[in-house]
This record gives C-alpha cells, structure tokens and sequence, in this order.
C-alpha cells in the first residue's frame, strides 16, 4: 500500500512558527505588512455551493448531522477511486452529495438540474463579453 | 481512383473538425466566458431552488460575505489571547466553551458546541475529522484544503507525530499527543501554549501571534517580534 503524502502549503507568508521545548520563541522574522491572508474558497464555486448548503440547512430543509454523514460517505466513496486533496475534488463530492439529497427530497429532480444547467451554458455562449448573462435570452 | 478518395474525405474532414465551436475562440471572447462544469450545476441548483421559493439569493450572498471576509482564525486568536490573559476566563473556556465564545457573538450556525483543549507541557492536542471536514469556523472561519485532504484525514490519527513533523513541528518525546476527531455536534479549539517572551504583550498584540495551525494544534504561535 502506498501511504498518502500530505502536502504541507499551510503557512501565509510572513508566517513562522514559535519551535521547540516549551515554545520558547525561535524565529522572529514575522513582519505583519507581508502577510497574505489565503482566501476562504479558491473558486467562486465552491462557495455558492457551499453557501447554498448552509442556507438550506439554516432554513431547516435538512439538519446538519444528517449533511455531513452523508457528505462523508460521499467523500470516503470518492477518495476509494483516488486520493483526494482538499481542493476541487472536495467540493464536486460535496456537490454531489448536494444534488443526491435534493434529488431524494423531490426538491431539484436530475432532469431538471440537466436542463436548467444546459440553459445556463446557452445563454453564456449567447451573451455577449462583459453583459450580465441570464437566463432566457 | 484510391488517391483521390482519400484526399476527399481528408478535406471534408478537415472541414467539419476545423469548423470553428461556438466557444472557440483565441484572441478575445464574443460571448460571455463559460464558467466550469461544476459551476453551471450549482447555478442551475440554485435556479431552480429560487423559483421554487426554496432560498433567498440576498441571504446566500450574506453568507458567502460572512465566510470569505468576516469570519477567520482572527476570531479564534482574540479567543485564545484573552484565555492566556485572563485566568477566569480561560477556567470558563475550558469549561463550556460554548457559552463563552457565544458570548463573544461567536454562533456555531449549525448547532455545534465547541470544546476548548489546551497544549501543556505534557499534552499536545491536534484536531481532525475523519468524516469529513467537521471545523469551528465561528473561530477559525473556513477550513484549508490541507484539512480537507485525504492524507491528512487518515495520517492525523494514525501517525500524529510524523504528521506534525511535516508542519515543522517537533515536540518533546515526553509530550504526548492526543487527537481529537470533530463531528458535526462538537468541534475543538486548541489553546496553544503561550511563547516565552510575551510577558509585556497585550491581548490584541497576542493575538497577532496566534496562527490558525496552532489553533488546529499543526502549528506553534509565532514567535514576539
């Protein structure tokens, strides 16, 4: 079995880390100006699908207990087919499992969510560059 | 004859493959940029949601606005300043961590109680969620793709130390390290031990030594300029 690596992006530039026993300061190279805080979501995505999610919950269409077991069978069925990294991987199986409980819930069929997303992609591909694209146009 | 064929069909089919798509184009765009695959479903989702009268669009985007600019381990670093300041209130922290952060206007939206562990000479704490990705994002704000990741979902239980030693972190052998595995009810805030040579520091100027790692028990406070 290979064992996952886990890549370690994790410290904001400008960010050091007090080391050692007892934490007794190491490092003082840490001048505030230079840090860059990582933005909360990498893709405007995965925030409205995250935000959509909280907004359902929070308007009591489903707790959130019963959101993250499923989210986790989701993300444990997905990471048997490929090691998964947080990132994009992680939203398209929150998404899915979004889909699956609204789906399950007779609130959004699949049908539907096919048709709407393919209006979607029209009226992007029949928006000019730079105009509000909606759909119906 | 065979060489006239040939060339026939490789003219034709040069001239359907090459005829330009809708969405090919190289120097500008004559329409609207396609957004991802992924993009198009949730918009589509929440289309349909909003005709169906299922979600209000102003409250989605209040929410997005809260997690992107206003909540983030700044929360959670006022939290943990003010417990190495404050003796009572650090006892009430690590007594119902709850009560005291929602005090401070810091909700869990979902319901979940937070539990306050503290790093001691003889105890390091490290949090995960082998579920999924179970956060106090009241004080931490959203969680990064690291704590997401598959890797550090399975190796933060099973291998803590060389976990840590991957974020820099090396501890004492006589420290012991417990980990604790989020669920959607409780998640846990680590009070990371104070650095050495704080002692004139206020809580605000404490606070800016307060990392989101070390609150996630990866990393240390930083060090005082």
């Amino acid at each position: 079995m290979t064992r996952p690596t886990l890549h370690l992006a994790r410290n904001t530039p400008g960010e050091s880390a007090a080391g050692g026993r007892g934490q007794s300061p190491r490092d003082t190279t840490a001048p505030k100006a230079t840090e860059i805080p990582e933005p909360a979501f990498s893709e405007p995505w995965h925030a409205q699908v995250f935000a959509l999610t909280v907004h359902l919950n929070e308007s009591g269409l489903f707790d959130w207990p019963d959101w993250t077991a499923r989210f986790g069978e989701t993300l444990a069925r997905h990471g048997l087919r490929r090691e998964l990294d947080g990132g994009d991987d992680y939203f398209n199986a929150w998404l899915e499992t979004l889909e699956t409980l609204l789906a399950e819930m007779e609130k959004a069929a699949p049908d539907e969510v096919n048709s709407i997303r393919d209006a979607w992609e029209r009226a992007y591909l029949s928006t000019p560059h730079g105009a509000p694209v909606r759909l119906g146009r | 004859m065979p060489g006239r064929l040939r060339r026939g069909w490789t003219c034709a089919h040069l001239r359907i493959t090459l005829r330009p798509m809708p969405h090919d184009h190289h120097d500008d765009h004559p329409h609207a940029l396609l957004p991802p695959e992924p993009a198009l479903r949730v918009k589509a989702l929440e289309t349909i949601l909003a005709r169906k009268g299922l979600i209000d669009p102003a409250a989605l985007d209040e929410i997005i606005d809260t997690y992107q600019n206003r909540i983030g381990p700044k929360n959670g670093a006022m939290v943990v300043a003010r417990a190495w300041t404050d003796p009572e209130f650090r006892a009430r922290l690590l007594e119902n961590a709850t009560a005291v952060v929602a005090d401070l206007g810091f909700f869990g939206r979902q319901g979940e109680h937070v539990v306050a562990v503290e790093n001691t000479p003889e105890v390091h704490n490290m949090v995960v969620c082998t579920l999924c990705s179970c956060y106090p994002w009241p004080l931490l704000g959203i969680p990064p793709a690291w704590y997401k990741s598959d890797a550090y979902r399975s190796r933060a239980v099973r291998e803590p130390r060389k976990v840590l030693a991957e974020f820099g972190v090396t501890l004492p052998p006589e420290t012991a390290v417990r980990v604790w595995d989020s669920t959607a009810e409780v998640r846990y805030l680590v009070i990371p031990m104070r650095p050495d040579g704080t002692e004139g520091l206020d809580v605000e100027q404490l606070a800016a030594l307060v990392t989101r790692d070390s609150m996630v028990g990866t990393g240390l406070p930083k060090a005082p300029a």
